[in-house]
């Protein structure tokens, strides 16, 4: 099976859809690579370098076409180039189906198979063959390096010979893929990164990468479906917007990643926002290519406006050639790996994956797919902590519950309480509470937490000052200072309340000390 | 009617006791298990007043009462304030000793009381029986609690005093006691009172050479042992007082002690006949090394360097042991932990059973320092964490991280469950000295690769390293 790999032909496009290192992952599968010559030499993989892997290098751009079984690109084909593919056979790239409706047209006629790589569900098991997450990193990282050069000054702060040099604030609004891939940029430049995110899930990651996660005083969770935000109320936006009024006035750089799918971006710094921003700042608009974040962005171009850089590039991936090619090769080698080895090639349907990314079967629209929920997992709803009733706490197992044992040691202190007088055999009733005592107080004690055991100590210290009852009981007489019984009894009475008093209070205190956050 | 009210009271406050020994099992119902013992003790107090006042023949001398009992709850509240924290187990130890005291007196009283004279037969035989183990079990705890305080307070050396032929010595004085006690139960009056006091003097000798011979690092066991014995003191007493509610307390608070015997015993993988009658260290072999000699070199860091280290870290463990008591520096600990938690550092705490002197010791002093009880975990929570630490600060500790525990199974420790500090990226021990730990044994973690020792008192070093974090 031939599997070819075209020269993008968009103008300002330097990526390839392979680096030379994937041919060998195809090589492996069974396919015979051809690359046609040129492809890389923007993105500086020269013919020779995949030559040197294994591909075939085809000069002719009509023959690479027309001999491909599978063909694998970055850009959708032109309508021109879609006229020049095999019948049936099967093309991977970019697809943006809905906005592409004639070119799916032209490919449907010539009964091509058609798989979206902006296409694959954004699920877990599908995260190696996320494109658009490699691209929006690579986005991401651009976007700093352009406002970088831009910004007349150092991200990092220095104190050096010459004076104090401040660090350079930024902030992110929106972090996706390349929102948290322009964080850990700008952080390991030596930046003060701020973060905004209508999903509170994603402070957690913001503060993983060094930044600070700006909230607003407003309960709305802005997670939704596919790994986008959805759209807020009114109430939220407003808040949000006062935000970036505020932070406007006080950051340097400002790169925003609201890109909502297929609809035309929210616009978040309007144009006296950037009037507030000191000269010299920039913006970089990563959602130019929908309409823009800022209202003065130009998507393609960067300009200068009230003394503000508004960089509006859509071809940030493109401006790293090299790593993004890389990136993109290796999705889709895991891509192709799904479709199989060359002799079991096919395009499972049950996998959903594959159905998701499938955008032409055979030349039938198969798009949209039936949906897939996924993505991030909301920020669990703040939970109340639920009042535990006393007997839960003590714990152990049903039988020997301490409830349990309570009624068990209350039923055999009464029958013997209120029958004492009558009762022979004291003694061996008086060895039955103490051996029922032991075991609840063993049951009891069992569940007690390490971090307690001092407390405990102080408690059983100060229970066992009890021993004052008996000195209380010999203490008999109208003169007991002239009866040696009476006097000794009182100073066990004495010294059995100094511990009462003491392990009390002292457990008190370090009961007090004990805080939880 | 009197008894039955008075039981019913009893009753009462019996489970009062127990639920108060419930709530301490959790931090958050604690503060209540305190308030159920108080409203436990007071409502025994009272009913046991009324007892007295319903008895026709009884006269209650308040003004004999009164000043005892005054006087002893002001001493008590003097003490519970004034101590500090890191004194927590001296505190425990002497408030032991008061209830074994208070045993003994109780037993001597029970024995003069008119009432005991009257009684005959088989009730005498039990009764006599009660006094005198009332009595030896009050004199031991009485005795040992006061030199387990001296030698948590230092004026009694911590190391094992240990006479040759000691298990002789105190076999003997059981003998004699018991010997003693069979000639009590058949004398008159006047003799028995002198064979019950010899045999209260023996008591306290067993119990000032009994614990004499343990060291100071197995103070834990001790103290709760002596914990223990206090209860079944205060049972006994209640035996001779056929007082239901003595009886109950006193064994609630023996099994508890006796639990958390058992449970420091395991944490030193060692039983409790080991740790009374080890003497340990000592007696094994002439080498007090015992195990292997350990090779290789110790690395020495700086205030400055642990600080810089402290500031590249992810994931920070504190393991401290009693020497963060010694040197009081739980609160400059508690700082380094705030700074560093500010900049979103995970710093948590690793405490060993036993570490420190009691059980808990660590957890008091850590929550004295304030530091949040959730980010305070147990041995066996944490270790299987320790890999993914970048890094562990050891502060005064050592047999509670020594890999020969596990690793060589000559050593004098083998066997202890210990914290696995070496998996840790990189460990920083914070010691005076390179001298060994309590247990005699070199610590092969000091000359591991990913260990640096930072020598010094640890206030003084910790204070110098949050100098450097700030």
């Amino acid at each position: 099976m031939k599997l070819c790999i075209p020269k993008e032909t968009h103008a300002a496009e330097k990526r390839v859809a392979i680096s030379p290192d994937n041919v060998v992952a195809f090589a492996k599968l069974g396919y015979e690579v051809r690359v046609e010559s040129g492809a890389g030499e923007s993105a500086h993989f020269p013919d020779s370098t995949y030559e040197s892997a294994g591909a075939t290098i085809v000069s002719d751009t009509t023959e690479i076409w027309g001999q491909a079984d599978l063909l694998l690109k970055l850009n959708p084909p032109t309508l021109e180039e879609a006229s020049l593919i095999r019948e049936g056979a099967t093309l991977i790239s970019f697809a943006y189906p809905a906005r592409n409706e004639d070119l799916l047209k032209a490919l449907g006629d010539r009964k091509i198979t058609f798989l979206g790589m902006d296409c694959v569900p954004r699920i877990s098991r599908a995260q190696s063959m996320d494109a658009l997450s490699s691209m929006a990193n690579v986005a991401g990282y651009r976007a700093v390096v352009e406002a970088s050069h831009r910004f007349g000054r150092f991200f990092t702060g220095q104190i050096t010979a010459a004076g104090k040099v401040p660090p350079a604030k930024i902030l992110v609004i929106g972090a996706g893929v390349a929102g948290l891939a322009a964080i850990g940029a700008a952080r390991n430049m030596g930046a003060i990164v701020r973060a905004f995110d209508t999903r509170p899930a994603v402070k957690e990651e913001v503060k993983s990468l060094g930044g600070e996660f700006l909230e607003l005083d407003f309960e709305e969770d802005g997670s939704g479906s596919g790994g986008y935000a959805k759209v807020m109320s009114k109430e939220f936006i407003e808040a949000e917007m006062k935000l970036f009024a505020e932070q406007a006035e006080e950051v340097d750089v400002i790169i925003t990643t609201a890109m909502i799918p297929g609809k035309k971006s929210p616009v978040l710094i309007t144009e006296d926002m950037v009037k507030s921003m000191k000269r010299g700042s920039v913006i970089v608009d990563l959602a130019a290519e929908g309409g823009g974040n800022c209202e003065l962005t130009e998507p393609g171009e960067a300009k200068v406006v009230h003394g503000v850089n508004v960089l509006g590039y859509t071809d940030l991936p493109s401006r790293l050639p090299t790593q993004s090619s890389r990136l993109y090769g290796n999705n889709l080698v895991k891509l192709v790996h799904l479709l199989g080895q060359v002799d079991e090639f096919s395009i499972n349907q049950e996998d959903e994956v594959v159905r998701g990314a499938l955008v032409l079967d055979e030349g039938k629209l198969s798009w949209p797919p039936p949906k897939v929920e996924v993505s991030q997992q909301p920020a669990k709803p703040k939970e109340e902590p639920t009042p535990i009733s006393e007997e839960k706490e003590a714990g152990g197992s049903s039988i020997f519950s301490p409830g349990m044992m309570l009624g068990l040691l209350a039923l055999v202190l009464l029958a013997l309480g209120w029958d004492q007088e009558a009762n022979d055999n004291e003694f061996l009733n008086q060895l039955t509470v103490f051996v029922l005592s032991c075991f609840v107080g063993y049951m009891v004690v069992w569940n007690v937490s390490p971090s307690l055991h001092t407390p405990l100590m102080s408690v059983t210290n100060a229970i066992s000052g009890i021993i004052l009852i008996g000195g209380m009981l010999f203490v008999t007489g109208a003169e007991p200072w002239a009866d040696t019984k009476s006097i000794l009894a009182g100073v066990a009475i004495f010294l059995a309340t100094i511990n009462v008093a003491g392990g009390f209070l002292v457990t008190h205190r370090m009961l007090k000390m004990f805080r939880k956050e | 009617m009197t008894t039955g009210l008075v039981t019913t009271a009893y009753l009462v406050s019996g489970i009062l006791f127990v639920l108060s020994l419930g709530g301490l099992s959790k931090q958050e119902s604690a503060r209540k298990g305190n308030l159920y013992g108080i409203l436990g003790m007071a409502l025994a107090i009272i009913a046991t007043f009324v007892q007295l006042s319903l008895d026709p023949e009884g006269v209650i001398n308040f003004q004999f009462l009164a000043p005892l009992m005054i006087g002893g709850a002001v001493i008590g509240t003097i003490l519970a304030k004034r101590v500090e924290m890191t004194s927590m187990p001296e505190l425990v130890a002497i408030l032991h000793s008061f209830v074994g005291a208070a045993a003994v007196l109780v037993g001597l009283s029970t024995f003069l009381d008119p009432a005991n004279a009257l009684m005959s037969g088989s009730e005498k035989l039990i009764h006599d029986v009660e006094i005198l183990l009332g009595v030896f079990i009050g004199g031991v705890t009485f005795t040992g609690s006061v030199i387990a305080f001296g030698k948590l307070r230092g004026s009694l050396s911590g190391t094992p005093f240990l006479l040759p032929g000691r298990h002789l010595a105190n076999l003997g004085m059981i003998g004699v006691s018991i010997w003693l006690g069979s000639q009590f139960l058949e004398q008159g009056h006047d003799e028995a009172w002198i064979s019950l006091l010899i045999v209260m003097v023996i008591s306290f000798v067993l119990g000032v050479h009994l614990i004499l011979a343990i060291g100071g690092a197995d103070m834990p066991v001790v103290v709760s042992m002596l914990n223990s014995y206090s209860g079944w003191a205060a049972a006994a007493a209640g035996f001779m007082l056929k007082n239901d509610l003595l009886i109950i307390t006193g064994a609630l608070v023996g099994s508890s002690g006796a639990i958390l015997s058992y449970i420091m015993c395991k944490a030193m993988n060692r039983s409790l006949a080991n740790v009374i009658f080890g003497g340990f260290g000592t007696s094994s072999g002439s080498s007090p090394g015992g195990g292997s000699e350990v090779e290789g070199t110790i690395t020495e860091t700086t205030a400055d360097e642990v600080a810089e280290e402290l500031k590249e870290a992810k994931e920070v463990m504190i393991v401290p042991g009693y020497g963060m008591a010694v040197a009081q520096a739980q609160h400059v600990v508690k700082d380094i932990t705030e700074t560093l938690r500010a900049k979103d550092v995970n710093v948590r705490f690793a405490i060993h059973p036993v570490a420190g002197r009691l059980p808990g010791h660590m957890n008091v002093l850590l929550a004295e320092a304030n530091v949040p009880y959730d980010i305070v975990f147990e041995m066996d929570e944490i270790n299987d964490d320790l890999p993914g630490v970048d890094v562990l600060l050891v502060v005064g500790a050592n047999d509670i991280v020594n890999p020969s525990a596990l690793e060589d199974s000559s050593s004098p420790i083998a066997g202890m469950p210990v914290i696995e500090a070496w998996n840790a990226k990189s460990v920083v021990a914070l010691k005076r000295s390179m001298a060994a730990g309590y247990s005699g044994v070199e610590n092969p973690l000091y000359f591991k690769d990913n260990t640096d020792m930072l020598f010094g008192d640890a206030k003084d070093t910790l204070s110098a390293v949050f100098a450097k974090l700030g």
